[in-house]
């Protein structure tokens, strides 16, 4: 009876955050097509509701009520499962991100593992879809898409790594903690001053590769080579209509708003107000993070509105020749620095 | 055992109630759309003329390349996990013996980068 009633507080609580996640999808949506029209001088979309507010709403219904196509030489079990799976994997990672002091579904003690085991599992579903379409663009675009997705996962992986060494924790909270509590503002004498105590400062060259790495990892411009509508069409996405391609548009911006939280939870504190007098003490935790990872996102859409697509060889160099190494040896500095500093936390 | 159960159950149900959202969506269009197929509309794209054979055709070394190279790096990394939480905890020992572990891997880069599996023209 008791494990009953705390699994019907999970799902309700599952419930709430993924219908939250997803109306705040539709309006980021919203947000990433009207940055984009107002960097081109455009309006964007404005029919539907007052300035557009239900378009994200709109476009729902309309892909609901499409004919779904299946091609007939296509796998069709696995053409089916690929978005499902896409869509279900980038979900999965909301599980463990805390919004703000204990507001995390699962406050698991491998946070950060799991995020970025989850994260790898996502080149599955543009695998699967672009082998199961049986059609040569599709094909073309997995294979593309996959060998990108991985070359940036390294660089991630190295720059989560110089972040749990100043951490000592792999727990997502822990992670905002120690930036809460101990960091430059800390050291300096003024711990009211928080914003100097998140690591974007200290790891600056780390959030650097982090954000384009993200970018990469995401399949978002520039380096959206995957769907570069010149040469591929639609990328993996070609043989999909209806809800199987709403799906993968879901997971793919499902995911690009994870990489947001993950950029706010190591390098912007989280929910952590950034200076902690009363004012911005006031306003709650999770208000904070939903802020931040806004701001973030803004990044997102700048960058998609400003920067011309990669070549592909430029790509790869990018990640295997610039940010491989670099980051590789950053992670020997910022070992370095803190053993010979003893700044390094003691577990 | 029991709080193992408890911090991994509602990472499971949180999976569970996103996979039935997910399935909802997916499935919703095959009830109520419109659906009239015919074998145009279910070919494979193409630009303008029948495809010629099968799609699944040979692809270029170098992606496997890269999969290989991202599977040592990948291991890499999940070595780094371990040490990098308890580093603190460590002293010079732990810090030397990782930087021999990176050292051995490092020059392993710089070979493949001399021998051009990075080249990409």
């Amino acid at each position: 009876m008791d494990l009953l009633l705390t699994i019907a507080l999970i799902v309700g609580k599952s419930l709430l955050l993924l219908v939250a996640l997803l109306i705040f999808i539709a309006y980021i949506l919203l947000a990433d097509r009207k940055v984009w029209a107002a960097v081109q001088l455009r309006r964007g979309p404005n029919v539907v509701g007052p300035f557009g507010l239900f378009q994200s709403f709109a476009d729902l219904l309309k892909f609901v009520f499409k004919e779904p196509v299946v091609p007939a030489g296509s796998d069709k079990a696995l053409f089916l499962l690929a978005p499902l799976l896409t869509c279900v994997l980038s979900l999965a990672g909301w599980a463990v991100i805390p919004l703000a002091q204990g507001w995390a579904i699962a406050d698991l003690n491998l946070g950060v593992l799991y995020l970025l085991a989850i994260s790898s599992l996502g080149v599955y579903g543009i695998i699967i879809g672009g082998w199961a379409s049986n059609s040569k663009y599709p094909f073309l675009s997995a294979l593309r898409s996959a060998a990108q997705m991985v070359s940036y996962e390294v660089s991630i992986g190295f720059v989560v790594i110089t972040v749990l060494l100043c951490v000592g924790s792999l727990n997502l909270t822990a992670v905002v903690q120690a930036q809460e509590t101990r960091g430059l503002a800390t050291m300096l004498g003024v711990p009211w001053l928080t914003f100097l105590n998140w690591y974007w400062l200290p790891l600056l060259p780390m959030l650097v590769i982090f954000f384009i790495s993200a970018l990469a990892e995401t399949n978002r411009p520039p380096f959206d080579l995957a769907e570069a509508e010149s040469e591929l069409v639609a990328g993996f996405m070609v043989e999909y209509s209806s809800t199987p391609y709403l799906l993968f548009m879901l997971g793919e911006y499902v995911s690009i708003v994870l990489m947001c939280a993950m950029t706010t939870i190591l390098f912007f504190g989280g929910w952590s107000p950034p200076i902690a007098l009363p004012p911005f003490t006031w306003v709650p935790g999770v208000i904070w993070f939903i802020l931040k990872v806004c701001l973030v996102f803004f990044m997102f859409a700048m960058v998609k509105a400003f920067v011309p697509r990669y070549r592909y060889d430029q790509l790869m160099r990018l990640g295997w020749k610039v940010f491989l190494p670099i980051s590789l040896a950053m992670v020997v500095i910022v070992a370095a620095v803190l053993q010979l500093t003893g700044w390094a936390p003691t577990p | 055992m029991q709080s193992l159960l408890a911090d991994y159950l509602p990472l499971v149900i949180f999976i569970g109630v996103s996979l039935v959202i997910g399935l909802a969506l997916l499935i919703s269009p095959f009830i109520v759309a419109y659906s009239r197929p015919d074998p145009e509309k279910l070919s494979a794209y193409e630009c303008g003329f029948n495809a010629f054979d099968d799609a699944r055709m040979k692809f270029d070394v170098r992606f496997y390349l890269v999969a290989i190279l991202f599977i040592i790096f990948d291991l890499e990394v999940a070595f780094l996990f371990p040490w990098a939480t308890v580093f603190g905890g460590l002293g010079w020992a732990g810090f030397w013996s990782m930087m021999l572990f990176l050292g051995v891997l490092t020059i392993g880069f710089i070979y493949e980068w001399r021998k051009g599996a990075l080249e990409w023209d």
